[in-house]
């Protein structure tokens, strides 16, 4: 390759609203459920059916526009954007085009070369389409409005991202906004944040914008990833051959990591937005702003700089107990509980972290209570376990939630303080191995730690250690 | 005649209306299509540069529903009017090829 | 009482004896069932006919009128409604192919403020295809004939409602008004139609055209059913976001037949060509018998008023364009028998299920919103709306009332208008501007011309000004009023003979 090319990115991404009923009528948003069993005449598009909108949408959007450094649009307004397809009851989404609720704003982001900004053109409410199950048997479709209706807000950045270590920095730091907003769980695999990539190529120093394409279909960092590195060789690629990019819509096949154009006749791109009657306008009061902002929770720059300053937690453990709002939440209901936060941190950082990774899960689902660690950590802290009965334990908490003391107590792990049977088990350890009190008394420490270990084991772990070693000490003489 | 809607035009509008004309109908609407367009076209007398689109008519506005689950499963109502219907969902042609 | 006596009645009159017991429901149900037998071969008022379901509510509804459950004037008192307000249970079509066989799940709002009253629902009634039209002869289950001259159209879209009342089918019935479609029909039938101001009867159930103009209202025999009536459909409904919350829900207080005082003004510009003679003839008796009461009458210039055609089609064909996508063959509705593949199917269905009249507006609307054209039609038109309302608001500012003609004809034959779209949408030139200003509307009959066909008048008031337009159409009524055409007296007579 003799040219530099620079890729130009920016992200249409899609986040599910954590509201309980759908954007335009009230049936539950809950995920799962029989095909169609919660839908109504609305979220059906059944004739003579009318939208009525959901305020907490209104205020969720303008919770993350806030966050965001959005400005708000005080007069903002829904529009029809207008396309047949079976999983759209209408055949027109009701979205925002001339006024969205929020625009121009921005997120900062931490890359290699240090901070950036990444630019948000805007951010507009819309409804979620239903769900196609395809029905090879019968070789048919089969429609599932149970998501039809269920409230997005669909964040448009600029196009100011470069690489896909970039783009993940950015769908991660607006992740952490909106998880810690409480707007959306932002969960991947249940689709509730989806991401939309535009992507160009420009040689290095060029002014103008390349030819962009849109792929869709992207539900996850890592597919996000591979499509922006399988999208830019393709264009680098064509533009080497001296080819012409298609302005188009792709589809991103994650299983053969590639991508393929949608182009059909049928589909002409021609949505004739216009404003929806059905739907009065949206007047956003100073004031309305104002109770939004003041009711705005901690974000993670601000728990960050918490944990460091009231818990004594380092930039580095700070930074990890924050990049999940579940992880800090569990975090400070322990320390609350017992006081200990380097402690908490911990066990969160070390153990919690390896078992996530080990059962591949998202930290969401950790869900054992802050009670069962705190009682754990309690444990450890007054000596009724040691540490290796406490890892052992705390895996029993992870996985399904026991109570620590009764664990303790059913299963015999007490640290055994009974001196007169631990001096007969270790002077017997001390008879069964003479080179190794030789060795002691020859100089070697490190045999002292032996015997520890051979008492250690026969005690089955149950033995306080600072006792043992007392006791090892004063037999050698 | 002066707007003259040609036969690319009349396609282009069945494909985004999702209609298909005969070729009598098509005739009709071309001629139809562009004899209202002419008559549409006596807004132009109307000078509008400082007037504001008007898309309601009364300045309501924040019309809200609060967040409240009233609706339960009705599948059954939803699907009684189906053409096609299979395993509780509305059957179509395939979507994708 | 006869069943001639029992069909002279208004509504208010019916259910006035019906709480003097006087008459029962089940008279009632019966003779206008009666009559419908008679009418329907010769009119096709009618989609449908719920003759069961009639008479099992008279049962029911008499039981809880002797229970003193239900004590209102409408109580018992038999409705048709138009078959594009949806009533659970009931085929629903907007005389349309493609919902043929539609039966909805859901009711109304304002059907269900009817039924809470104690109405009794006869059928469904016919209309134009979707409302679009102004004859209803595009309604796929064959045209409606005017009561008074069959070979005449009865008018449009709510033709099958006006004919209804008419001929004394129903005693009232609810019609849809999006462009002039209840006041048309009303003023071609010898009725009284009422389109209120645009948010005061629930569009819950109503089956979209044009969202932002559609309004439901009244078909009756007099102004003071009018009244009656719109006290029942009027409320604030949470389910339609443009549903308004009114202050004063009592319209038939404004029933006085005082208009001492009351200023009137007669727009120049409805007076000029076009205009049938006759018909401008009975728009100045009006005016003087009102200020022979005590108005105030005046000519003025309203001015924009040609304009409000070409900015109304442009605007409810770009609505019913994206309301009517969702006709597809998918979730109910016609599904075409042979097709290939999904956007085949989407094409054959909604190509064999939508008669021309539907296509064409659809076609225009997705037209005039398409990439390239939508600032030079649409916004075009929102802003010409803006000046209209401008217009009317300025008149508001003068008078209490605007007096002109419903339509500038009576009614014309069958299959002269469909030839000529063009001619037939400049028949709404009266109407269509009250629709896109969201103002009340009121046609009532005042006599015949020497076709001895009925001519309407329409009264137009501010919004919410509903009672201006009801005290000045009550003061004008007694002059000439409801007549029961012949066709509809002979039916009668000939029963009594048997
Ligand atoms: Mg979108
Ligand atoms: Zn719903």
């Amino acid at each position: 390759m003799s040219k530099q090319y620079e890729t130009v990115i920016g992200l249409e991404v899609h986040v599910e609203l954590a509201t309980k009923t759908k954007i335009f009528c009230s049936c539950s948003t809950e995920f799962g459920g029989a095909p169609n069993t919660h839908t109504c005449p609305v979220c059906t598009g059944m004739p003579g059916s009318l939208p009525v909108l959901n305020k907490q949408v209104v205020e969720y959007a303008m919770a993350v526009g806030l966050a965001a450094n959005c400005k708000i649009n005080q007069d903002s307004k829904f529009d029809r954007k207008n396309y047949f397809y079976p999983d759209n009851p209408q055949n027109y989404q009701i979205s925002q085009l001339y006024l969205p609720i929020c625009h121009d704003g921005y997120v900062e982001i931490d890359t290699s070369a240090g901070k950036k900004k990444i630019g948000i053109h805007e951010i507009h409410m819309e409804e979620d389409a239903g769900k196609l199950i395809h029905d090879e048997w019968d070789d048919c479709s089969l429609v599932d409005f149970n998501r039809s209706g269920v409230p997005l807000i669909e964040i448009v950045s600029e196009p100011d991202m470069r690489s896909g270590e970039e783009v993940n920095a950015y769908l991660e730091k607006l992740r952490l906004i909106i998880q810690y907003l409480g707007a959306s769980d932002c969960k991947l695999q249940e689709g509730s944040m989806r991401a939309d990539v535009n992507l160009s190529i420009r040689e290095v120093g060029a002014k103008e914008f390349g030819t962009r394409t849109e792929m869709k279909n992207l539900n996850s960092f890592k597919a996000i990833s591979r499509a922006i590195e399988g999208e830019r060789k393709r264009q680098i690629e064509l533009i080497e051959e001296g080819k012409m990019i298609t302005q188009e819509t792709r589809r991103w096949d994650d299983n053969k990591e590639s991508s393929y154009a949608m182009r059909s006749k049928e589909d002409a791109k021609d949505y004739r937005y216009f404003p929806d009657p059905d739907l009065p306008p949206i007047v956003i009061s100073d004031e309305w702003i104002k109770s939004i902002q003041d009711r705005q929770p901690e974000l993670r720059t601000e728990k960050m700089a918490r944990y460091q300053d009231v818990f004594n937690l380092s930039e580095y453990d700070a930074d990890i107990i924050t990049g999940s709002k579940h992880i800090a939440d569990i975090f400070e209901a322990v320390t609350e509980l017992c006081g200990k936060p380097k402690e908490v941190a911990n066990w969160l950082m070390v153990e919690a972290m390896r078992l996530l990774k080990e059962h591949e899960m998202e930290p969401e689902k950790m869900c054992f209570s802050p009670e069962n660690l705190a009682k754990l950590i309690q444990l450890v802290d007054n000596g009724t376990i040691n540490r290796t009965v406490a890892k052992e334990v705390f895996e029993r908490i992870f996985a399904e939630n026991v109570d620590p003391e009764k664990y303790v107590e059913e299963k015999g792990l007490k640290v055994v303080n009974d001196e007169g049977q631990l001096r007969e088990t270790i002077q017997g350890i001390i008879d069964a191995n003479p080179q190794s009190v030789a060795d002691y008394h020859s100089g070697k420490e490190k045999a002292m730690g032996f015997l520890v270990g051979q008492t250690m084991k026969a005690m089955k772990g149950k033995a306080g250690p600072a006792l043992v070693n007392q006791i090892v000490k004063e037999l050698l003489g | 005649m002066a707007h003259l809607i040609d036969d690319d035009m009349i396609e282009y509008v069945g494909i985004l209306a999702k209609l298909e004309l005969s070729e009598k109908e098509r005739e009709e609407a071309k001629k139809d299509m562009g004899r209202m367009l002419d008559y549409i076209d006596t807004l132009n007398e109307l000078d509008t540069d400082e007037v504001e689109p008007m898309s309601h008519v009364f300045p309501i506005h924040n019309v809200f529903r609060d967040d409240v689950v009233t609706n339960g499963d009705d599948r059954d109502n939803i699907l009684k009017n189906a053409p096609e219907k299979k395993d509780g969902a509305f059957k179509v042609p395939k979507t994708v090829e | 009482m006869t069943e001639k006596d029992i069909l002279s009645l208004t509504a208010v009159g019916l259910g006035k004896k019906i709480k003097e017991k006087e008459v029962t429901v089940l008279e009632a149900v019966k003779a206008v069932m009666d009559q419908i037998k008679d009418m329907e071969p010769v009119l096709n008022s009618f989609v449908t006919v719920e003759e069961e379901y009639a008479f099992t509510q008279a049962e029911a509804v008499q039981k809880r009128i002797d229970a003193g459950e239900l004590t209102g004037p409408l109580a018992g008192v038999p409705v048709a409604i138009k078959d594009n307000i949806c009533v659970k249970d009931m085929k629903t079509t907007c005389s349309s192919n493609i919902l043929a066989d539609f039966v909805p799940t859901y009711t109304a709002t304002a059907v269900d403020n009817l039924i809470k009253a104690g109405a009794i629902i006869i059928g469904k009634t016919n209309m134009d295809e979707f409302a679009m039209g102004s004859t209803t002869e595009t309604s796929a289950f064959g045209p409606t004939k005017n009561p008074w001259n069959i070979e005449h159209v009865p008018g449009g879209s709510s033709g099958g409602s006006c004919a209804a009342v008419s001929a004394s089918e129903s005693y009232y019935a609810l019609g849809s008004d999006t462009g002039g479609s209840i006041r048309q029909p009303a003023s071609y039938c010898g009725v009284t139609g009422l389109k209120p101001t645009y948010g005061t009867i629930s569009r819950y159930g109503l089956i979209a055209y044009g969202s932002s103009l559609d309004q439901i209202g009244p078909v009756a025999k007099d102004v003071t059913d009018c009244a009656a009536i719109l006290e029942v459909l009027a409320s604030h409904d949470p389910k339609d976001s443009t549903s308004v919350e009114r202050e004063d829900y009592s319209f038939l207080d404004a029933l006085t037949g005082e208009v001492k005082g009351l200023k009137v003004g007669i727009p120049a510009d409805y007076l000029s060509e076009g205009l049938n003679e006759e018909v401008k003839e009975a728009v100045l008796k009006a005016a003087k018998i009102l200020e022979e009461k005590g108005a105030v009458v005046e000519t003025f210039d309203l001015g924009k008023v040609k304009y409000a055609i070409p900015a109304y089609y442009i605007i409810a064909s770009a609505e019913a364009s994206s309301n009517l996508s969702r006709f597809d063959g998918v979730k109910y509705g016609f599904r075409a028998k042979e097709y290939s593949g999904l956007h085949g199917m989407y094409k054959k269905s909604r190509s064999q299920g939508f008669g021309a009249e539907v296509k064409r507006r659809i076609m225009l609307g997705s037209f005039v919103l398409s990439s390239g054209y939508y600032d030079a039609y649409y916004i075009k038109a929102l802003k010409t709306k803006a000046l209209i309302k401008k217009s009317f608001d300025d008149a508001f500012a003068k008078y209490d009332v605007i007096l002109g003609p419903t339509a500038p004809t009576t009614a014309p034959k069958l299959n002269e208008s469909l030839s000529d779209t063009l001619k037939m949408y400049l028949g709404d030139i009266y109407t269509i501007a009250v629709n896109l200003a969201g103002l009340p509307g009121l046609s009532i009959p005042f006599g015949t011309d020497q076709k001895g066909l009925p001519v309407g008048l329409q009264l137009i008031g501010d919004c919410f000004q509903e009672k201006n337009i009801l005290r000045a159409g009550f003061a004008l009524e007694g002059e000439h009023g409801y007549v029961m055409p012949k066709t509809a007296q002979l039916a009668i007579s000939g029963r009594e003979e048997k």
